[in-house]
This record gives structure tokens, sequence and C-alpha cells, in this order.
């Protein structure tokens, strides 16, 4: 049985808050979609195709230098709470999974490097999906990741490809580069000042598109926005990543800007309003997830703004992810009902905050150096 | 709620918020249908809005045969025009060879353009054109790592093209 300790760096470099922006842009994601000839996509794919499809994946793999050292998880041996596991740290989607009755169909994997945050999906939509997924706003190293991946994985597969529509992929909308670039940003000035849906209108005008955390048709909470290329035909892939990453340095430019303007309008309410989301996180007995990434929301927003001297943007990322259903059964060492879950949540924050976040209440920090510690938080 | 000033002529049913982005500044006007028109803009909502399913039902009624279309198959793996069409999915690479001509269109209208430009694929046993192609590719890419002064990606991509020319 495959256990999620196995994971490489636990699949959570992403949390470790580098990166330009790291307080603006949780992560950066870039990913190719591929599919080999031959054989039918995803969706129609019958068994026979996706043993198929992993098996040369699996060849191709002893050959590509960046998957040598690493772990495939075949995602039918892997235990339940492992694979939501998976998920909550964006390693996998909801698709790779399967319908929850009848779990993953055979075929489905995940090969997770050891040697840079790469990873490759079996049998997703398209029989690959090569990605990268770092911390920060760096799209264009993000990008050189999967590339170089690629092309090794492209000199052992025998890709889809048209001369004239480029990479084939099950959806028109993928087809051509294949690549979906994306960030993940915090924007909470722009929502509070209500500039956004100003910003996320002007995203669709210069070919851009955002979603929410766990991507398409997902919610937007707690002021994340995933932000992402639309089209990916007739462009070059450098000109994709370019133009997403200028882009999101400008809606950065517009968000401090709008920081500017709570501060200087409305300090006294946004003070008050970060100081309660902490207060609240910090003692608070039991908390629902929503209510939890709106808090931290808040929180984050005085951490960026200096409010809240004694936090670290890696705490917060942390806290983002471990608070999630199958993390906190994972620490409990059972299933939670939700009632139950909101109260282990509620735990495991007020300890976070109490052993790396205090903070006084005139703002200045209880600790100037916080220890070093692994990004699982143990 | 929305002022409906138009920006332009001052009339009161402005409809079009039109954004542009000049120099990285981004400015954002309301304008009426025909001052939206004069400055060469289409009203209709962005067809690259709508979702995918809605494109491939216009597909269909912009042909006004829906019914002798839907039977069309691949061959290789069965899908069906009408399938395609409901589910936003094609079946297999074959399928972009059965229903080209329709995927032409909705191609065009979803990313405006038909014509891959990024990477190009070089499949084993390549043949010469196939290899010229690959390598153009690889020189545009080197050419711009070291327009970027990125020294690192240019070493590693004229490897990549050392490795294919001809000794």
């Amino acid at each position: 049985m495959n256990d999620f300790t196995t994971i490489p760096d636990y699949g959570l470099s992403w949390l470790e808050a580098s990166g330009d922006h790291a307080d603006i842009v949780l992560s950066t994601r870039v990913r190719l979609a591929r599919n080999l000839q031959g054989h039918a996509f995803g969706p129609r794919a019958r068994v026979n195709d996706r043993e198929a499809v992993l098996s040369l994946f699996k060849t191709s793999v002893e050959r590509a230098e960046t998957l040598t050292s690493g772990t495939l998880l075949e995602m039918p041996d892997v235990a339940t709470r492992t694979r939501r596991i998976l998920l909550e740290r964006r390693l996998v989607t909801k698709d790779l999974l399967g319908e929850e009755e009848s779990g993953p169909p055979r075929g489905a994997a995940v090969h997770l490097s050891s040697r840079d945050p790469v990873s490759v999906m079996v049998n997703e939509e398209d029989h690959l999906r090569v990605q990268s997924l770092l911390s920060g706003l760096r799209i264009r190293e993000a990008w050189r990741m999967v590339d170089r991946l690629d092309e090794e994985l492209g000199r052992e597969l025998p890709y889809a490809y048209h001369p004239e529509f480029g990479f084939l992929t099950s959806c028109p909308t993928n087809v051509g580069s294949g690549l979906r670039a994306s960030v993940f940003m915090h924007l909470p000035g722009l929502v509070l000042t209500k500039e956004i849906a100003k910003v996320l209108q002007g995203l669709g005008q210069v070919g851009l598109t955002f979603r929410g955390l766990y991507g398409e048709g997902s919610e937007v909470v707690g002021n994340f926005f995933q932000v992402s290329n639309q089209t990916t035909l007739g462009k070059t892939e450098e000109d994709l990543v370019d133009h997403l990453d200028k882009v999101a340095r400008q809606v950065i430019q517009y968000e401090v800007q709008a920081r500017q303007v709570l501060l200087r309008d409305a300090r006294g309410v946004t003070e008050d309003k970060i100081w309660r989301a902490y207060g609240l996180l910090r003692y608070a007995r039991s908390l629902s997830f929503e209510e939890l990434m709106n808090l931290l929301s808040g929180v984050r927003l005085g951490l960026s703004l200096k409010l809240l001297p004694g936090l670290r943007v890696y705490t917060l990322n942390k806290m983002l992810i471990f608070t999630q259903p199958a993390h906190l059964e994972q620490a409990a060492g059972r299933e939670l009902p939700s009632s139950e879950s909101d109260t282990h949540r509620a735990a495991y924050v007020r300890r976070v905050l109490a052993s790396e976040g205090d903070v006084t209440s005139d703002g200045a920090s209880a600790t100037d150096e916080l220890p070093n510690e692994s990004p699982d938080g143990r | 709620m929305p002022d409906n000033t138009c920006d332009h002529c001052g009339s009161s049913d402005a409809v079009v918020n039109f954004t542009q982005i000049v120099k990285d500044q981004m400015s954002t006007s309301h304008l009426c249908e025909a001052c939206a028109a004069e400055k060469g803009l289409d009203p209709a909502p962005e067809s690259s809005n709508l979702p995918l399913t809605d494109f491939l039902a216009q597909m269909g009624d912009e042909r006004g045969k829906d019914e002798l279309d839907a039977g069309h198959q691949c061959s290789f793996c069965g899908l069906t025009f009408g399938q395609f069409r409901e589910t936003g999915r094609l079946g297999c690479p074959h399928c972009y060879e059965t229903f080209e001509a329709h995927l032409r269109r909705l191609l065009r209208r979803i990313h405006g353009s038909v014509q891959h430009v990024g990477k190009v694929y070089l499949p084993p046993d390549p043949t010469a054109s196939e290899m010229e192609k690959r390598l153009d590719g690889l020189r545009r890419k080197l050419h711009r790592a070291i327009e970027a002064e990125d020294f690192e990606r240019a070493a590693e991509v004229r490897d990549q093209i050392r490795s294919l020319e001809p000794a």
C-alpha cells in the first residue's frame, strides 16, 4: 500500500513562500497536455488504452532524467484518504480520481519527481498532463521545468502531433501548445475597494481568464483567484508565458495600489477587520473551511501590510493546506464528521498560531526569530 | 448601481464596458452601442466567453444541417459529431481529421488562429522537412534566450540543436 509519506517533499515545496511577491502570489503552475498516437483520449479510452498508455509512460520514465528519482503512484492502489490528500495538495485533479463510488479507473496515475517540483498525471482527460507547481510568481522558471521534462518524454513517446494544429488534446480549448500557465493570487485590496470586477473584465480583454481554488468551475473563496491564459493555439509557449507574467505583475501593482487606498481612506476599518480575523483564528473553537479561508485572507492582508509582524507567509500557506478535511483526518488518525472536522480545524489553527504566530496586541512582534521547520509542519 | 452614461457622447444607454491597456496603464470606458461601433468594437459578448457547448450548438445552426452532421463519425474511435457537440471533447487524435472542417472554424473562434507556432515535436524517424522545422523552432528559442540574456537556457537549447544537426 502506498503511503503519502513516500511522496517526495510531500509535494509541498510550493508552500514555502519563496519566489517573487509570495505574499500576494501563493503559487505558479504550468502544465502541458500531451496525448499518444493510436489511443483514444481519456474520456473515451478503454481499459486497454489506459493500460497501454501507462505502460508506455513507465518505459519512458526510465530514460527521463527528471523522473528517474521519483515516485509513481497508481491511483487504484492508493488508499482513499491518501488520494484525497493528494487532491488537497493540488497534485492530482478530481478528474484523475474518477467517480467517488467507483474509485479511480485502472491506469490513472501520478508520477512525482523528487528532483524538481514537477509531476505527470497519466490518464487524466489527456494521456499526460506534465506540470510544475512553484511557490510565488515564477512563471518562466515553471515553464522551463515542464519544457525540460516534456523534451525528455517526447524523445521516448509517440506524441499525437499535427503540423497545423500542434499537440492534439481531448478538449479543443487546449490544442496547439497544450500549455496552461496559472498564477494563484490573493487580491483582497481589489475586492474591498470594489475594483476587482474591472480587473477581471480587463483580463478577458487580454486573453486571460480566472477561476477559484480548484480549477474550472470552482468558486472564488478567501479572495484567491487563479489567473491563466485562455488560448493555447497560435502563440509560442514563450509568448503565452511572458504575457501572463507581464499581466500578473500589472495586477499585483493594482492590488498594491488598492491596499494603499485602503490604508489611506479606511485605515481604522481595515485594521479592525484584520485584528478581528486574527482574534477569531487565535481563539475560535470551531471553524468551517470557508470561514477559515475568509479569516486567513484578512490575516494575510495584515501580514502584507506589516500590521501583524510576528507572522510568516509560510505559516499561513501551511494553514490553507493542513486544515482541509483529509489532512485533519490524517492527523486525527480517523474519519471526522464535518462538525468534528470544524473543531479539529480550529484546534490546529490555534496550535499553529500559538507556536509561530504570536503577535502582541499593539501590533509589535512578540517573536522576532522563528525556528525553521519541515514543510509538513511536524 | 452602475452609471449608464456613455463616456463618449453622453447618452444614457451605455452598454459596453471597454477596457484597454496602453503602455501598461489600464483604463475602462462605458460606451453606448453606436460609439462602441464607431471605435470598431463589436457590442456582442466576446464569443470566446461562451461555453464551448454553446459554440458547438451555434456551429450546427450556421450549417443548418444538424441532423446530417450529428451522424458524422470518427472511423478510429467511433465518436459522432453529435457526441462531440454534447461533451465538447474529442475522442482520439484521428477525430481532428474526421471533423477537420468543423474544427478549423471552431479553433479560429476559440483561439483566433488555426496554426500552431509553438514547440515542434520531432517524431521517431523524422523526415528531412520535419527535422528542419524542429531546428527552426529551436533556433527561435535560442534567439529568444539570448535576447533575454538567459545564458543557462541558451546553452541548453544550443545543446539540443547540436544533437540534431548532422556532424
